[in-house]
């Protein structure tokens, strides 16, 4: 039996020079960002390939950080996904409590309509949306951006708080119904609390997929610029400085470590999340 | 009564925006698609099912939609036989590092779709990274990979194909960890080989959930949009134009001069009500593979 817990050693070696080597191609393209945000622009076309900077430099993100306003883009990131996220979990925390643990009057068409929803493209609602956010008078807004943004119906998450709540064993209800508890202070005082986990994992990948919608901000930012994200201040960056590859390297790099540094804090959450929406 | 009442209050807040967001939007969307109407102005013409007429005859449409579909029958299956190839050497438990591996090919996941497009675009430039590893290997000429008709919806498919595959080694993960070490065990003892097993015994276990993964990899690709728009914006010459970047140029760009609201939601309802067929389809399909499983 022992003999079957260890692999062959050249095996082993072959596998991992394998996937050592296909691992290095994988996140060559931000290894490669990373470094060219820390050339001068001399040495970025001089030495295409490499990623170790010959000087290293801060100017290309001074220069996006100031000039290019991506102060202004980062904060605005930080200020939708937060608000964002806080309304998702509430909802979805909700609806997935009453979902995952009662019986009631139409449960079956609401889940009915709301799985259906996944195969709707955003590109099918978003000519709408904009204009309902438009009536609203808030085309352009942060505001807009997150009201849009919480919109639809999140049924991962659903899922993923409806298949929690279903485990929680019956007779933690009763004794808190005991207790003198009600419908709404069993959810506040009894279940949430239980749910931590799941309420971490709806978090993390709301954070992570606000952070990196493009569609929807991109629409409706268009007639205000000051109230780009990150996506679409880089996009709109790129279409004014063709040529300005380190400072485009570095606006990357200030969009997309944070998120990196959040998964890698993180990613035990992320993965149960992505794992658990192909389970239920 | 009371618990109904309970119920329904918790649903209220998913149910208001829902219908706000994409409930009310998809009906307007049938509205807007009988108008000729550019979103600037109050009135509008109705114009009954001309823009669908039109559509039928746009080229540029039917271009484009085809498009969605070659990008989905090319992306799906080179994403599931990957992603399923790196899920079984990383589900060894023998083999060292599997935490560490897993993290890196799930890292272009989480990162920003437009954001990684646009980096792309210098990487498979004529100047970029790419290029100069063949040059230096192979002496082969610079190529244009995003810029030429030939070859741009290959590279798309395969940077696609390298952003979104470590989803769906989650999702292989997920399905190879419910098939019990014993098996592997019982095989081995008969003197199957790791290639034999895999074969024989770990794909037809995987079948089920094999046809979830299919079901979610295919209406995410017919969904696509961030990618292209910044990694070639449809070109060059519409050869990767797909049906979400053509209505965003209808409705939004002022590439066109005025935008056409109406001609846009038109051609974004006749692709939905087809993505939305094939979803029900291949669930179905599924649902049967499933059953044929049970017994």
């Amino acid at each position: 039996m022992k003999k079957s817990n260890k692999m062959p050693f050249k095996i082993q070696i072959l596998k991992q020079g394998l996937l050592l080597a296909l691992s290095f191609l994988w996140i060559y393209p931000f290894l490669w960002m990373i470094a060219a945000s820390f050339k001068t622009k001399n040495d970025f076309f001089a030495d295409r390939l490499g990623l170790i900077p010959k000087i290293i430099t801060v100017e290309n993100f001074k220069r996006v950080w100031t000039e290019a306003h991506f102060d202004k883009y980062f904060l605005n990131t930080v200020i939708v996904t937060a608000c964002t996220v806080v309304l998702v979990l509430i909802m979805t925390a909700m609806a997935g409590y009453v979902l995952g643990r009662y019986d009631f009057y139409g449960k079956n068409i609401i889940l009915t309509i709301f799985l259906a929803s996944i195969t709707i493209p955003l590109v099918t609602t978003i000519i709408p949306t904009y204009q309902v956010i438009k009536n609203m008078n808030l085309v352009g807004t942060k505001t807009g951006l997150i009201l849009a943004g919480a919109g639809g119906a999140h049924v991962v998450f659903l899922m993923l708080f409806a298949g929690y709540f279903k485990q929680i064993p019956k007779e933690m209800e009763e004794a808190a119904k005991i207790d003198g508890c009600n419908f709404l202070n069993l959810f506040l005082f009894v279940m949430m609390p239980l749910a931590k986990p799941i309420a971490t994992t709806v978090v993390i990948m709301e954070t992570v997929w606000t952070w990196n919608a493009f569609l929807l901000p991109l629409v409706l930012t268009l007639s205000n610029p000051s109230s780009r994200t990150l996506a679409v201040g880089l996009y709109a960056f790129k279409g004014e400085n063709t040529i300005d590859w380190t400072g485009i390297a570095a606006g990357g790099a200030v969009s997309v470590i944070p998120i990196i540094v959040l998964f890698l804090a993180t990613q035990k959450y992320f993965v149960d999340g992505i794992a658990g929406a192909v389970k239920s | 009564m009371k618990l109904n009442f309970w119920c329904w209050f918790f649903l209220l807040p998913t149910i208001f925006f829902y219908l706000l967001f994409t409930g009310y939007p998809i009906i307007s969307s049938i509205f807007y698609s009988f108008r000729n109407w550019s979103g600037m102005t109050v009135t509008y013409d109705w114009v009954g099912f001309a823009n669908y007429k039109e559509l039928l005859k746009d080229q540029l449409y039917w271009s484009a939609f085809f498009n969605s579909f070659k990008y989905t029958i090319l992306v799906v299956p080179a994403e599931m036989i990957f992603s399923l190839v790196v899920a079984y050497v990383l589900n060894d438990f023998r083999f060292r590092g599997r935490g560490i591996y897993r993290t890196l090919f799930f890292l272009p996941v989480i990162t920003t779709a437009s954001i990684v497009g646009i980096i792309m675009v210098f990487i498979w430039s004529v100047q970029g990274p790419v290029n100069g590893v063949l040059e230096f290997f192979l002496n082969i000429k610079p190529l244009n990979f995003l810029g030429n008709k030939s070859s741009a919806m290959l590279t798309v498919v395969l940077i696609s194909v390298w952003k979104d595959c470590g989803t769906y080694m989650i999702y292989w993960l997920a399905g190879l960890q419910s098939i019990s070490k014993d098996i592997y065990e019982a095989a081995e003892i008969d003197g199957a080989g790791r290639s034999r097993i895999f074969i024989k015994i770990v794909i037809p276990l995987l079948l089920p959930i094999g046809g979830v993964i299919a079901l979610l990899c295919a209406v995410n690709s017919l969904k696509v949009f961030d990618m292209i728009k910044t990694l070639t914006n449809g070109g060059p010459y519409f050869a990767t134009d797909v049906v979400a970047t053509f209505v965003y140029r209808n409705a939004f760009s002022s590439e066109l001069g005025m935008p056409r609201l109406g001609y846009a939601s038109a051609a974004s309802l006749l692709f939905g009500a087809v993505v939305i067929g094939i979803g029900i389809f291949l669930n179905i399909i599924k649902t049967k593979i499933q059953k044929k499983d049970d017994f």
